[in-house]
């Protein structure tokens, strides 16, 4: 089975703070360390991996709707002269402005641009993988589905055609993976098997792999956590100014500064990160690859390498 | 935070994603609604459980009123009325045609329309935009002592504060008068242009599509006075002294420069930030666990003591560096609770923490 650096473009996306940029930093890292050329394309001028990349060999690319528009003009017209009278006339612009969804197809066309072997901006080198850090699954998956959505509206002409050749790459599961990161939550859950739904219905096309994001340790067996609570129970008892809030029981699980009780709270967030990867592997074809919790800051560069090292399998 | 959100009518709950806006938004609701408001609260994309345990089940995009039964036995008495809604984007969008548009054909002709189809359904920005036509048109018809907005998930905060400009700032600028003029685009289509600029721009575009366009806009031309007015109206609401800002964060690095662009955002925009609210905080840890009695489980309940430690002072930073950069000396922090939080108990836990009764708002 080909890996995920064997695509031209592997498209990282996931609800929002699951850690997207950080998958998408590592997965760069993986390929920098195979020799590929690699370069991480994040839009509407974010720069989340960026901080990450620094210093480790691998590209970083910002994509904002302007500077996408003024080389998709520059790629679709003969003379450089002519480009720049469409857009110092505004009237592109306005055409831009006034299209709903152009921005994002602007901007996912020149991803697709980045990933193409032979490069069509002049004298720009081809990059072996381009890992792109997509916005969160919603706007991501318009952003993914705008190529086809407008190859459809448009019915000919250059952006008909143009937007075709996008989707047909973005479709193509030899040409460009999507991968869904999730951490072991609720929603992020819900969210990941709505993507793969989505992805299905309007791409006609699956996901190619799942990452299971900041997995807690599952430090404590059941007995263990037993003890402790039993422990807990004692002190209680004993130990005098405890009040309990105001509408009978504890704070349901809320961290304490008492060890025991951060050692409880910790097996029960493990406890449900376990029920929640059982939830995320329910109806993928593979088991989502589990990435652990970092205690940390911020991410260093061994983090990453780390993170990284256990993305292989994957890749 | 209850004391600042007394006066206030509109409460617009913003942050980066996945930092429990919608739960903070729910939560707030509820507050108000125990102290005897009678409250709305427009949830963007909540959790199946959440929603279930709320009642939010029905379809409408109207809100429902939350049974005072579903508190029963959590320690809190609606003493107010707590509605609910959860956002449908497109729904909302199409509603606005129907009630804009001057006539059956007008309305028929943009619902059909494929561009339009792509605008309410498809596009980011437009769960931004009819976040707001909601929430002014609950202000303005309803007669909610207060409305709790959750806002959508946006890689941008500004993404919804423009919301209602972008569209209608669109509607009445260039970028459409490019098209509507007499000697607009559409024009330029309809007499087969040939003027230069027009032709390039033909020739990167193609003609269809700028057909489509220029039939799509001469329909909605109808309904621009309608849009007009709601953006005037949206701006009003957002500046009124009695709608706040309330931004949540949770204590990581992306989160925490979100909250803290969309606080210089806020001011620069001169709209009323009413407080900020960081979930999912670690406290610090101290002691040992030698009563145990088992040296191996003592040690690792020492590795966890010490995995927490770190993302306490992680948090401690996080906070002190949004306390500074928005000002907020008595900010909100709710603790990380060891589970996901998707029901009542949930959210009466939560608003332990936000509203009193011995919650983090009081503990510094």
């Amino acid at each position: 089975m080909p890996g995920l650096l064997d695509s031209d473009l592997v498209v990282v996306t996931g609800k929002g703070g699951v850690g997207k940029s950080t998958v998408a930093a590592a997965l760069g890292l993986l390929a920098a360390r195979r020799g590929m050329r690699a370069v991480v394309a994040e839009v509407s001028g974010r720069k989340d991996a960026r901080r990450l990349l620094k210093g480790s060999g691998v590209d970083h690319v910002s994509i904002t709707p302007r500077t996408a528009m003024e080389e998709y003009l520059r790629d679709q017209l003969p003379s450089g002269t002519l480009a720049d009278l469409l857009a110092s006339s505004g009237m592109f612009g306005s055409f831009v402005s006034a299209t709903p969804g152009m921005h994002e197809l602007l901007s996912i066309g020149k991803v697709w641009e980045l990933a193409q072997p032979e490069r069509r901006t002049p004298g720009a080198e081809p990059y072996d993988v381009v890992i792109f850090d997509a916005p969160a699954s919603g706007h991501g998956l318009a952003m993914l589905a705008a190529p086809r959505t407008f190859s459809e509206a448009a019915r000919v002409g250059p952006i008909h055609r143009q937007a075709g050749r996008i989707d047909a790459t973005l479709s193509d599961p030899a040409q460009t993976a999507v991968i869904a990161v999730a951490i072991p939550e609720e929603m992020p859950v819900n969210e990941t098997h709505e993507l793969r739904r989505a992805l299905a219905e309007r791409l006609g096309r699956g996901l190619d792999a799942v990452v299971a994001n900041g997995v807690a340790p599952d430090r404590f067996t059941d007995a263990e956590a037993a003890v402790i609570e039993a422990a807990i129970a004692a002190g209680e008892t004993t130990a005098p100014g405890a009040t309990p809030p105001a509408g009978g029981a504890a704070p349901a699980g809320a961290a304490t500064a008492d060890p025991l009780r951060a050692a409880l709270w910790a097996h029960h967030r493990a406890q449900t990160h376990r029920t929640q990867l059982r939830r995320l592997r329910r109806g993928l074809d593979a088991k989502p690859v589990a990435l652990p919790f970092v205690f940390t800051e911020s991410l260093s560069r061994d983090d990453l390498a780390m993170l990284s090292a256990l993305l292989e399998p994957l890749a | 935070m209850i004391a600042r959100l007394a006066d206030k009518r509109v409460i617009i709950c913003a942050g980066a994603g996945g930092v429990g806006k919608t739960t903070t938004s729910a939560v707030v609701a509820l507050g108000l609604a125990a102290r005897g408001r009678r409250v709305a609260v427009i949830t963007i994309d909540p959790a199946k459980r959440l929603a279930n345990s709320l009642g939010l089940d029905a379809l409408g995009n109207e809100p429902q009123r939350v049974s005072p039964r579903r508190l029963a036995g959590h320690g809190l008495e609606l003493t107010g009325e707590l509605w609910a809604m959860t956002l449908d984007s497109k729904r909302t969008f199409d509603d606005l045609v129907a009630r804009l548009a001057p006539d059956e054909r007008t309305r028929d002709e943009v619902l059909a329309n494929r561009i339009y189809q792509q605008l309410s359904s498809a596009v980011a920005g437009s769960q931004e935009y009819t976040a707001m036509a909601k929430l002014y048109e609950l202000d303005r018809d309803s007669g909610f002592d207060a409305i709790v907005l959750d806002t959508p998930p946006s890689r941008n905060a500004l993404d919804f504060l423009d919301a209602p400009q972008r569209l209608t700032g669109f509607l009445e600028s260039s970028a459409l008068r490019a098209f509507l003029a007499p000697t607009g685009i559409a024009a330029k289509i309809a007499a087969r242009g040939t003027g230069a600029v027009f032709a390039v721009l033909k020739r990167v575009t193609g003609v269809a599509l700028l057909e489509d366009l220029s039939t799509f806009f001469r329909s909605l031309g109808g309904l621009l006075d309608g849009f007009r007015e709601r953006a005037a109206g949206v701006q009003a609401l957002l500046a009124d002294p009695a709608t706040t800002f309330l931004i949540v964060a949770s204590p990581e690095y992306e989160p925490v420069e979100e909250a803290v662009f969309f606080g210089r955002e806020l001011e620069r925009a001169g709209l009323p930030f009413g407080g900020l609210i960081v979930n999912r905080v670690h406290e610090p840890v101290a002691g040992d666990a030698g009563a145990l009695g088992d040296p191996g489980l003592a040690a690792k309940v020492a590795a966890t003591v010490a995995e927490v430690n770190v993302l306490a002072a992680r948090d401690a930073a996080a906070v002190e560096r949004l306390r500074s950069a928005l000002g907020d000396d008595a900010p909100v922090l709710v603790p990380h609770l060891d589970t996901d939080v998707h029901d009542v108990a949930g959210l009466v836990a939560i608003h332990r923490h936000l509203f009193g009764d011995g919650g983090a708002g009081a503990r510094r």
